[in-house]
């Protein structure tokens, strides 16, 4: 009984903020705004991860490619490994 | 190393993170000082200090508004431009950022709809300690970054396992409680209290000015300028202790904080070109006047410091690196083939060189220097406006105290303009921590060159000019809406 009435206190507190609320109108607006630029249109068109689509050994295998392949790592490592 | 692709990826990175930390000192300066207003309202019960509180939190509301998620767009960065990088300490990285997200997030988001709905509806003791712990809730986000950036300046607690191609946590604690991290997050939190300081007071003063809410004004000046005063204090002396750290881990980046090409013992302190204390930088990267501190060219061709111990030339590094890349190409190569011989060969060749994996990217042994007059002048920047901070709060304090702050209108302007001056010395403080250390990524192990993803340079530089304009877009709202509220209190 007492958790329930904990909890509709709770939902109360919440709902009757957001109702209240004057300035923070703004702000939320604001930040559902950026959410959906964040997540909507940068996420999916401009910062899919590199590595997406691959399965964990893909992506190993990219990494240490990655690596590898770097212009100072290449040759220098060939030549070693031919000494 | 180098190129466009690098260039833009890297001023992207700068750009977000600059921008991000514009909010974050903020909200955890705002976060101490209101809850120490709300502190006195419940042991005085003084309606006045509650406005004020009320106020605070208001400003404080705005600003964690504008500021929420920017982070998240580091990461986003992460996956995308610095997938090598990502991948290479994933294992490291994504056990902080977890408990950052999960534990120290919800909490604040938790506490902060009790601080701004509870009003008159939770008891008084509740409602503090919402407050209180809102704050706390910011500062815990901020210790699990911290932990992250520290442990690229100083990784410790890993092994770097050929078969996942990843560093691999092998001591969780060694990770996460590390000194330097500890350090780095006493440095990093009290000068977002000192933020904080400055903001409440320069707008204070700013109300002084204006000879509006001079009762406000002045209460807050009284509780901002003494945590001003006592933050700035903490700051000097956890960047003290950050100067060891630096000293011992990254011994290349005091250097060129100082401009020092041939170093010594009794080195001295430059504090602009010409103008020297001597002895001065010895006691502080070592805490001894007579204390060895190597210049760049001293790290360069390899030294032995203060206690004795030999530090390898460039040369001998960049040596040791391309015999661990080697390695770590037979390693691979012996794997594919099944040739477990090989394999065991080679994975004992890479240990025995793995502590200098990075310099085997490196071409040349100027690369190992960063850029000295950016870091050099941050570095002035940062500690000459830090002390110039503290001298306006303990005067600040100092007049409130006496009761002739109203009257001495030089201080007001002076504490008005000290809301750039303190974010000009937080950014300033970054660069000389982030590009005081380059060309690492990862200290000795990963230079940004390796770390980044192969993308087309044009397409960062799309996205870096995208960025550039939501910031603009974002700061230009913040401001608008900060200057209403404050006007309209």
């Amino acid at each position: 009984m007492n958790l329930k009435n904990g909890l509709r206190h709770a939902v109360r507190l919440y709902t009757d903020g957001f109702r209240q609320m004057t300035w923070g109108r703004i702000l939320w607006v604001l930040i559902l705004a950026k959410l959906f630029v964040l997540f909507a249109i940068l996420r999916p068109f401009f910062f899919r991860p590199a590595l997406a689509g691959l399965d964990e050994e893909e992506k190993r295998e990219a990494v240490a490619d990655g690596l590898l392949r770097q212009p100072a790592a290449a040759p220098a490592a060939a030549a070693e490994t031919d000494n | 190393m180098g190129g466009p692709l690098l260039e833009w990826s890297r001023a992207q990175f700068a750009l977000t993170a600059c921008y991000h930390w514009l909010f974050v000192p903020l909200t955890l300066g705002l976060a101490l000082v209101m809850a120490i207003m709300e502190s006195i309202y419940v042991r005085t019960g003084d309606e006045t200090w509650k406005k004020t509180a009320q106020f605070w939190q208001k400003i404080f509301g705005i600003n964690f508004a504008v500021g929420v998620a920017t982070g998240l767009i580091l990461e986003f960065e992460f996956g995308t431009n610095w997938s090598n990088y990502s991948w290479f300490v994933g294992d490291i990285f994504g056990a902080p950022l977890a408990i950052e997200g999960i534990v120290a997030f919800f909490m604040e988001a938790t506490f902060i709809a009790v601080m701004f709905f509870g009003w008159n509806k939770v008891g008084r003791g509740f409602h503090l300690a919402s407050t209180w712990l809102t704050g706390l809730g910011a500062t815990l986000s901020a210790w699990w970054i911290l932990v992250a950036n520290s442990w690229m300046q100083h990784p410790v607690g890993m092994e770097f396992n050929p078969e996942t191609v990843r560093n691999e946590m092998v001591d969780f604690f060694a990770v996460a409680f590390a000194p330097e991290a500890a350090v780095k997050f006493a440095h990093a939190v009290t000068s977002g209290w000192m933020t904080g300081a400055v903001f409440i007071t320069g707008v204070s003063c700013w109300y002084l000015l204006r000879r509006r809410n001079q009762r406000m004004a002045l209460d807050s000046i009284r509780v901002a300028a003494a945590t001003g005063v006592v933050a700035a204090l903490l700051v000097m002396f956890t960047g003290d202790q950050s100067g060891l750290d630096v000293a011992r881990n990254q011994p290349m980046k005091l250097a060129a904080a100082e401009g020092l090409e041939r170093g010594g013992k009794g080195a001295a302190f430059s504090i602009v070109p010409g103008v020297e204390v001597p002895g001065m930088l010895s006691i502080l990267a070592t805490h001894d006047p007579q204390g060895y501190v190597p210049g760049t060219r001293d790290i360069l061709e390899g030294y032995t410091d203060g206690e004795g111990q030999a530090h390898p030339s460039a040369a001998e590094k960049m040596e040791r690196g391309r015999l661990a890349l080697a390695a770590f190409r037979d390693f691979r190569a012996a794997d594919l083939a099944g040739d477990t011989n090989a394999r065991n060969e080679a994975r004992k060749q890479l240990e025995t060189h793995v502590d200098y994996f990075g310099y085997g990217y490196i071409q040349s042994e100027e690369e190992l220097i960063p850029n000295v007059p950016l870091v050099y002048w941050s570095f002035r920047a940062m500690v000459g406006m830090g002390c110039l901070l503290l001298l306006v709060q303990a005067l600040l304090w100092w007049q409130a105290r006496r009761g002739r702050l109203e009257q001495t209108r030089w201080l007001q302007h002076a504490g008005l303009w000290s809301i750039p001056l303190v974010y000009l010395a937080g950014q300033a403080g970054w660069i000389v921590a982030e590009v005081g250390r380059q060309p690492w990524a990862i200290q000795d192990l990963l230079p940004v060159g390796a770390a980044v993803s192969s993308l087309s340079a044009a397409s960062v530089q799309t996205t870096f000019f995208i960025f550039l304009a939501i910031f603009t877009v974002l700061l230009v709202a913040e401001v608008r809406i900060l200057c209403r509220a404050i006007r309209n209190a």
